[in-house]
């Protein structure tokens, strides 16, 4: 049975680690932040300007001048920082940053990922997409294993315009997880959903793996 | 010290200018100044803000009036005027990266020419700019960014023009203020000199040419979100 949603962000949270500062991407990686291990020091980035979120506020706590990056409403907490956009990427392009979370259009063979521009929509813009790839050191994706039509999302080579060039560390699909040790090494199979076979993964995955 | 936004912005305003607006999404927008901007007339603009509001407020109050011609963001994605406008190739736009664009502005608020960055090296976004490897990584060559006229939001501020932001409100607006031949700041409490902390100014006022308290902030909520409360 192929992983859930929830699922996918309760696998990334596994990547998390004591002391790690984290900044987690919208949709499925943003609800990693769910599943950080009770007792684990875990410190996320905004990347509009804030260290150390809180939780969503209770009604008619919201304060307009705290929201995070995808505009949502959040808190602070008695760890928490706020700084300028220029000192936030400093942190993320300054390699300061331990993991980051993202969602996938498409992921390459190499670790090339194509997160930006989705086909036959209006282009919204990268917001901090490439700077985090490019900066922070650690990159798992998330992402579903085949588009609607059923088409390999985990390819030789990325068709739509790159987010970053071989920034990707580890890749979450519905189906499997594929990590390589280093830039330099291929993607590995590590792990698959439950009830899914290899044999079943290697059909619907266009990329080569080891 | 100006009375408020129309008279902050008298005779700095010209069709053709680039205007720095600050602001992540609506938060930390310079709200007052900007519909003083609309009501100059200015036309032909071209804005440099990480986003372009929303249809009927913040930027996208120059959208309907047609009075950007250019934009320079990193994410638009709130503004379906903004849309049909690029679409019919009424508006242009130049994407950056979110921390290209801060940082672009910060090298150009600071006299810098130019910097390396791996961020969009290999992409599009390094389409006819310079790139080099050094230590087998490749960089791509961005340029610093100013602008003739940079508007501003802060929380408090003095008649010196020293700012103080408010939480996630600050975002672009520290490097807009350093990057404008003229940077008009508007503030929710204008206070008098020595009583801000001088160790806990963000934007020094020599940055600062004009100031005034804003009046009726709406403050807009783009995606308000809560939690329950348990028990």
């Amino acid at each position: 049975m192929p992983w859930t949603r929830e699922d996918l962000a309760k696998r990334a949270a596994r990547e998390l680690r004591d002391g790690y500062y984290v900044n987690l991407g919208i949709g499925i990686p943003t609800l990693v932040a769910n599943y950080i291990p009770a007792g684990m020091d875990v410190v996320l980035q905004s990347e509009n300007g804030m260290l150390g979120m809180g939780p969503f506020p209770f009604e008619g706590e919201e304060d307009p001048d705290l929201i995070n990056a995808g505009k949502q409403t959040i808190t602070e907490l008695p760890t928490s920082s706020f700084f300028s956009s220029s000192d936030s990427f400093g942190m993320i392009r300054g390699g300061h940053i331990n993991l980051s979370v993202l969602g996938a259009l498409e992921v390459a063979e190499n670790g090339d990922l194509a997160n930006w521009m989705v086909p036959g929509k209006m282009v919204k813009g990268m917001g901090g997409a490439m700077d985090l790839v490019a900066g922070v050191r650690r990159v798992v994706v998330v992402m579903e294993h085949n588009s609607k039509d059923g088409v390999p999302k985990f390819r030789p080579r990325c068709e739509l315009p790159l987010t970053g060039a071989n920034c990707v560390d580890m890749l979450i699909t519905d189906l499997a997880v594929f990590e390589r040790p280093d830039r330099s090494s291929p993607f590995k199979l590590l792990e698959l959903a439950p009830g899914v076979t290899a044999e079943q993964v290697r059909a619907k995955t266009s990329a080569r793996f080891e | 010290m100006c009375a408020d936004a129309a008279a902050a912005l008298a005779g700095l305003t010209r069709d053709g200018m680039t205007v720095m607006s600050g602001g992540f999404g609506l938060c930390g927008i310079p709200e007052n100044l900007i519909v003083a901007l609309r009501d100059s007339g200015a036309r032909n603009l071209t804005v440099i803000s990480n986003n372009a509001g929303v249809d009927g407020f913040g930027l996208g109050l120059l959208l309907e009036t047609r009075q950007i011609r250019k934009m320079v963001s990193s994410y638009v994605g709130e503004n379906r005027e903004f849309e049909r406008q690029y679409l019919a190739k009424e508006l242009e736009l130049e994407f950056n990266p979110q921390g290209t664009l801060a940082e672009r502005i910060r090298a150009g608020g600071a006299g810098i020419y130019g910097f390396y960055t791996r961020t969009g090296a290999g992409t599009v976004v390094a389409e006819g700019k310079e790139q080099r490897t050094v230590n087998g990584e490749l960089f791509v060559l961005e340029t610093g960014l100013t602008a003739d006229l940079s508007i501003v939001k802060a929380w408090k501020g003095d008649t010196e023009g020293n700012l103080v932001y408010r939480k996630t409100a600050r975002n672009f607006n520290p490097m807009m203020a350093t990057a404008g031949r003229v940077t008009v700041a508007e503030v929710e409490e204008l206070v008098e000199p020595g009583t801000l902390d001088p160790d806990q100014i963000h934007t020094p006022g020599i940055f600062v040419q004009r100031i005034f308290r804003g009046t009726n902030y709406q403050k807009r909520i783009e995606q308000r979100t809560v939690r329950k409360r348990v028990g």
